[in-house]
């Protein structure tokens, strides 16, 4: 097996003058990067709030917290790459470029919602700019990345697909399959497990022989560590990889370790028996990817209060509109409970049996 | 026409489509260089190479969830189940997945996909081994199912349901692969929604479908013998589903058998009654009875296994029930 990239990438780092984190970006591109890490907190946090009043129902995971790993990963992408995730992916979805205003209408329920309102926070789908869902078992979707990578060899196109799930995914057969399958046939797949240490309310490691890490190397699959909580590490990170996957080099493995600063989803606590207040306060002190890089930005001169607080205006401004959207947007017609079950309707024979036909 | 069995009537749709359309790839365990399990993708992998006709590991989970992923992005994917016995293992793909993907997208993923292999009961394979899977697929909205019992509708069909832009669900049977017939070569399509009246008869109709059609006939042979006509009506699709074709012959002899190799609660036959019922309850001058397979496991030891099968005697049982013959 060649050897990791992380590990490249810390033999980089310790030579001379190699190891400011800032390394290699310019100022405008910190900017968007806290940019869009601000954007992401503000629009799950504007979720959360329409949650609260009701605006949004069902299950809504939120990924505050983890908003390092949407744009570090997804940042290096190219447009035509392929995004799949699980049911936290509200930013990556923005990451890959939805529009906020029509992912917060599908979180409403509404039409213009991107999944026309039938998808709701777990099915997310931005199907023209390569954002695959939005899948609501666990591990189900790493098949589906498989599949995409596949795909990829099978046109000889030079596109990534990258998959993400979190840690519990890699106790699924369907993971342990598709490492394997990717693995043989050498597929263009980026597995990315966001670790933030619980399934639910499960530590993982309450339930979990080996560690996420170890998890690849019996199909042979580089991996490698970084600290989701440094956005910078892992973009730079994914840079790497996504150059080195998209050049041939076949699947790649990585964990994310992150932390969740609310509860699983909107209807669990953030704290409770299977964690205390004390941890989350802690991580949220210490841990936080938006303070992380404002930090280093400010220490670095590279970002003023002022120019902070615009951007935060800017952002939350965005956030408020896409809100504003959502709630002037008509729900879907009654019709639209029979449009899309299938793409084409056989000229012969009954499709629906419910009795609307007769 | 050429006389041919079913299997190599499956080989040669397979063949001319896969021939006619470069997105279409055939993936299972050992339909490459085994040529198949039961020999239907025979010289596939020499014609199109192996990633269209490509070998996968023993993993059905997530040989189907790649398919559907593959099927995401514009590719056609047609999945061999060695038998659908092990569809099960893959049930979470094709029900979650592929099924519901244009839906909750909001239009936007259609999965134009085939997933194929025998369904039911061979000889002696006993409880894991034997078991008609039709009700577990045909259950879930986003799904077509087809059941072809000839070699010409073999052909048809599975054109038909390769060249769908849903995933279509295509059930064959082990002991269909060896069985004659005759299919036009080329361009034959069977569009998915046709019943097939193969027999002709005024007194009763069996209604079925898949493999069965073959128990059918020859039931609708020995009733004969004794004075009694019978339709027989091969479904053929299950979803879409004739029910012109169904509401047709009750009309015409207003008692009915439904004839399926699966069990009996929440089988198909369940669901072909509610519709007679809801449909023509006003042309039944019997209640409709179903001959299926016995409410248990498919056990082993041949005796036990022969009372456990549908056969054409019970159904020519169940035909004179509905014609207070007996």
């Amino acid at each position: 097996m060649e050897s990791s990239v992380t590990e490249r990438a810390n033999a980089d780092s310790s030579r001379e003058g190699e190891n400011d984190p800032l390394r290699g970006y310019g100022r405008e591109e910190l900017h968007g990067f806290l940019r869009r890490m601000l954007l992401f907190r503000r629009f799950e946090e504007k979720a959360e709030e329409a949650y609260a009043i009701g605006k949004i129902g069902g299950f809504c995971h939120l990924h505050i917290g983890q908003e390092g790993a949407a744009e570090g990963c997804i940042g290096p992408l190219r447009d035509d790459d392929y995004v799949v995730s699980a049911y936290r992916e509200h930013t990556q979805a923005l990451a890959k470029g939805l529009d906020p205003r029509h992912v917060m209408a599908e979180l409403y329920g509404r039409s213009p919602g991107v999944s026309a309102g039938k998808g709701g926070s777990m099915h997310i789908f931005g199907d023209q700019h390569g954002f695959l869902g939005g899948h609501g078992i666990v591990a189900g979707q790493v098949p589906l990345a498989t599949g995409m990578g596949w795909a990829i060899r099978y046109r000889e196109e030079d596109r990534v697909a990258m998959c993400f799930m979190g840690e519990a995914a890699v106790n699924q057969g369907a993971f342990h399959e598709s490492l394997n399958m990717a693995a043989v046939w050498k597929l263009p797949v980026i597995f990315v497990v966001e670790n933030n240490e619980y399934g639910m309310g499960t530590a993982f490691s309450r339930v979990s022989a080996t560690r996420v890490e170890e998890r690849s190397a019996a199909y042979g699959i580089p991996a490698s560590v970084v600290n989701g909580q440094d956005v910078l590490e892992v973009r730079r990170h994914f840079e790497d990889l996504a150059r080195e996957v998209r050049e041939g080099g076949g699947p790649r493995f990585v964990e994310i370790r992150t932390y969740r600063f609310r509860g699983h989803s909107m209807s669990d606590p953030v704290s409770g028996t299977y964690r205390s207040k004390e941890e989350v306060e802690e991580q949220k002190e210490r841990g936080d990817p938006i303070t992380i890089l404002r930090d280093r930005l400010f220490e670095a001169d590279l970002l003023s209060h002022e120019e902070l607080e615009a951007m935060d205006q800017e952002v939350r401004k965005e956030v408020e509109e896409a809100a504003e959207f959502a709630d002037e947007a008509p729900m879907p017609e009654d019709g639209e409970l029979y449009t899309h079950v299938y793409s084409h309707i056989n000229e012969h024979g009954r499709l629906f049996f419910d009795g609307r036909d007769r | 026409m050429a006389e041919i069995t079913y299997r190599e009537a499956l080989n040669q749709a397979l063949r001319e489509e896969m021939e006619r359309d470069e997105s279409i790839f055939l993936m299972g365990e050992e339909v490459g260089e085994y040529d198949g399990a039961y020999k239907v993708s025979k010289g596939l992998l020499e014609a199109f190479g192996e990633m269209r006709v490509a070998d996968t590991p023993i993993s059905e989970l997530g040989f189907t969830g790649l398919g559907v992923g593959a099927a995401m992005v514009g590719l056609r994917p047609i999945i061999e189940f060695m038998t659908f016995n092990f569809s099960i293992l893959a049930l979470d793909q094709v029900l979650h997945s592929a099924s519901k993907m244009l839906y909750m997208s909001g239009g936007q993923l259609n999965i134009p996909m085939v997933f194929r292999g025998p369904t039911g009961a061979a000889l002696q394979l006993s409880a894991q081994h034997s078991q008609a899977a039709e009700t577990w697929y045909v259950h879930a909205p986003g799904m077509k199912l087809v059941t072809p019992a000839t070699p010409a509708d073999a052909k048809g069909l599975l054109k038909a349901a390769i060249r769908d832009d849903d995933p279509v669900v295509f059930m064959e049977g082990e002991l269909l692969y060896n069985v004659k017939g005759e299919v036009p070569e080329g361009e034959h399509v069977v569009p998915l929604g046709l019943a097939d009246l193969k027999r002709q008869g005024g007194d009763v109709s069996i209604i079925t479908h898949g493999k069965m059609v073959l128990a059918a006939l020859q039931a609708a042979r020995k009733l004969d013998r004794e004075g009694i006509e019978a339709d027989v009506l091969d479904l053929r699709s299950l979803r879409p589903l004739d029910v012109d074709a169904i509401l047709e012959t009750v009309r015409k002899t207003n008692r009915v058998v439904y004839l399926e190799e699966g069990w009996p609660y929440a089988g198909v036959g369940a669901q072909i009654v509610s519709i007679i019922q809801e449909e023509a309850f006003d042309h039944l001058d019997a209640p409709v009875l179903r001959v299926t397979q016995a409410d248990v496991p498919m056990p082993y030891a041949k005796n036990l296994e022969k009372l456990a099968k549908p056969d054409a005697s019970r159904v020519v049982e169940a035909c004179k029930k509905v014609l207070y013959l007996d």
